[in-house]
């Protein structure tokens, strides 16, 4: 077939003695920052991408990808341990992670969510390899009105998830949107959005300087204001029997396992949806077909499986429109696909016709992320639990010179350097208010897309929407568009009208 | 005291002024239809910063009827502890960057994690100096040798050129 001869060949990319490295450093590195608490993938990412211009694109990215692998196996570890997830997309592990942490059997939550996390990855993978394909060929076939189209679901879905505070959401994705149109104007070349006439504005605002400003200095403040309580961390004795037997009582949960992975790969495939939701839902899924229900939240293995084997598998997922379509599912595929444009490469279908080796070799490295994120974090355990000792006002620090260092070295201007400590400041005053700040990072990578797909549907049809309605894919995927809005929407005013109904 | 009723309803009034600069600067471009051209350059920031100004007028109106949680919500937006906690980690970022417009990364960086680790983490001296030399050496060693991507250092430029002639 043609597909294994590809990842053949992608394999012997991942394999050679840089990239291998690089997929083991990226896959401790990743279970490290996902074990910190309040730090998730796309924190890790966003500040580690421009550390990436070391080495070529396609070394980058597999060091990228393994980051964001490692951290879907690292953010078990503080909800277990700490009962604090290391990353929303942990939030579903601490329900019964932390109850069986509790009794004293971490050790069997953290190898069940490791060996869980195995599985979701391994099946998300082969899904990937069997899709990415077909799917590429056929959004060869997408003009400018279908891209649009694709780009306001991407923005949808958002909203979709946003909860009640649609203004909010809106709110987040207009100004990300707005920010990616400031520098020259890419159709007439003029200059616009020139803030107090600085020189510097006349580059744009790069992707980065928001994204480490929100991911990096915001979250950072953030994480400083809610961890200044006292945490607590229990104990776990580790030994090699004790890990096989945890595998052992794993089998009962076979069943969620594969239907939190099915479950997640498929959210995390829906633009901007990624691994949160994918990771609850595959939780009320197995607590659902539970012979046992009553049993969850009070420690049962199942219900750790399940959402890690579903976070695991998002994050695949999540690859999938970013790499066949060029929009990101998840705000780390985001920051990713801003990277691919830095590193000079077009994203969108044309990768698996032009970029080949890029695209197989990222594909077979996720099997080989897969597969040392597993090795790593179940024979390191002990080391990852001292890590969780290390005092967040020594790496506090750390991570500020990280972002500063490495918001710096895109554009070498203080200008950027300044830009993103406002974005920071106000993107972590702003998320106290419930403005959600993901919408913003996507928008700022997809405007310029947005924009120009935007301007030329327009020129094909002379000014008329009607173009992104009538074209049969791009109507489809306008109408869901626009469903996926107005449901949220209209939920909201269902409840307030009648207040007294749940 | 500042609540998180009155944040709320300051930041929608903040960002709706921030949404009509957007949309004058916006409009120094054409915002309409340029026959045979599509629209023009500032359409799509002008109407965008239009929906801006539109979701902070929803974010306001939801405020007055009470819908929003924050909008009843009278607990302090930012706690006494919070509040110290992120003016001091957030101003002292702020005073690193100012300073390596005079003194450099490599004189604000120390600085920083010393008065960091020490001064709010509360660590010996022995950890704070071994992490705080190392932090910029290596950054050295990385963004300037392995990179080559030239930090700014303000001042303290000529100290580096004896190490620039051992390197190139």
């Amino acid at each position: 077939m043609d597909v294994i001869g590809l990842l053949i060949d992608g394999f012997l990319v991942a394999l050679t003695p840089l990239n291998l490295g690089l997929v083991i450093f990226g896959c401790a590195l990743g279970l490290f920052i996902g074990a910190m608490p309040g730090l998730g993938s796309v924190n890790g990412v966003a500040i580690l991408l421009p550390m990436t211009f070391l080495v070529p694109p396609t070394s980058a990215i597999i060091f990228l990808a393994a980051i964001y692998y490692g951290d879907m196996y690292g953010g078990a570890i503080s909800s277990i341990m700490l009962g604090i997830p290391g990353a929303s997309t942990a939030v579903a592990t601490t329900f019964d992670g932390r109850p069986l942490a509790l009794k004293g059997l971490a050790d069997q939550a953290l190898v069940g969510a490791a060996v869980a996390s195995f599985v979701g990855g391994t099946i998300s993978v082969v899904l990937f390899t069997l899709f990415a394909p077909p799917l590429a060929e056929v959004a060869l076939a997408f003009g400018a009105p279908e891209e649009f189209a694709l780009m306001m679901l991407a923005f949808a879905t958002f909203i979709g998830l946003g909860g009640d505070e649609i203004p909010k959401t809106l709110f987040s994705i207009f100004i990300g949107l707005v920010l990616s149109a400031v520098g020259l104007d890419i159709i007439s070349g003029e200059p616009r959005l020139i803030f107090g006439d600085l020189p510097s504005f006349f580059h744009g605002i790069n992707f980065l300087v928001l994204a480490i400003g929100i991911y990096g200095i915001g979250e950072m403040l953030w994480t400083i204001e809610s961890n200044s309580g006292k945490i607590d961390l229990t104990r776990a004795t580790v030994s090699f029997s004790r890990i096989l037997d945890s595998m052992k009582k794993l089998s009962s949960s076979v069943k969620s396992v594969f239907l939190g992975s099915f479950l997640g790969y498929f959210v995390g495939i829906l633009p901007a949806a990624g691994a949160t939701p994918g990771s609850l839902m595959a939780y009320g899924v197995a607590k659902a077909i539970s012979k046992e229900p009553e049993t969850f939240g009070k420690g049962n293995l199942e219900g750790v499986a399940a959402p890690e084997a579903a976070n695991n598998a998002a994050s695949t997922g999540s690859m999938l429109p970013m790499l066949t379509l060029g929009i990101p599912g998840s705000p780390t595929t985001a920051v990713l696909l801003g990277g691919m444009v830095i590193w000079g490469l077009k994203p969108g279908p044309m990768l698996f016709v032009e970029s080949q080796e890029f695209v197989w070799g990222l594909i077979a490295s996720l099997y080989v992320a897969n597969i040392f994120a597993l090795v790593i974090n179940v024979m390191f355990i002990p080391l990852f639990l001292w890590v969780l000792r290390i005092p967040f006002s020594i790496l506090a620090p750390i991570i500020f010179v990280l972002c500063i260092v490495g918001g710096y070295a895109p554009t070498q201007t203080m200008h950027d350097i300044w830009l993103m400590f406002g974005f920071g400041v106000v993107g972590y005053l702003m998320r106290k208010l419930n403005y959600p700040m993901a919408p913003a990072v996507l928008a700022i990578v997809l405007g310029p897309l947005a924009e120009t797909s935007m301007r030329q549907s327009l020129l094909i049809s002379q000014g008329s929407f009607g173009v992104c309605f009538n074209r049969p894919i791009a109507g489809v995927i306008m109408v869901i568009a626009i469903a996926m809005f107005l449901v949220p929407v209209m939920n909201s005013i269902r409840k307030r009208l009648r207040p007294d109904t749940p | 005291m500042i609540t998180e009723r009155k944040a709320e309803l300051a930041m929608a009034v903040a960002m709706a002024c921030f949404s009509i600069y957007l949309m004058l600067k916006s409009a120094e471009l054409p915002i309409g239809w340029i026959p045979d051209e599509g629209p023009g350059g500032g359409a799509f920031p002008f109407w965008l910063a239009s929906g801006m100004l539109i979701c902070c007028v929803l974010i306001i109106l939801r405020w007055l009827r009470g819908i929003s949680p924050l909008s009843r919500s009278y607990k302090p937006y930012l706690s006494a502890t919070a509040l110290r906690l992120v003016l001091i980690s957030g101003g002292s970022l702020g005073i690193m960057v100012a300073l390596i417009h005079f003194i450099g990364v490599y004189g604000a960086i120390p600085l920083f994690m010393i008065f960091y680790m020490r001064v709010l983490g509360d660590h010996s001296w022995w950890v704070t100096l071994v992490i705080g030399i190392s932090t910029p050496i290596l950054t050295f060693l990385f963004f300037e040798l392995a990179l080559t991507i030239t930090l700014p250092k303000g001042y303290t430029e000529p100290l580096f050129y004896p190490i620039y002639d051992l390197f190139y």
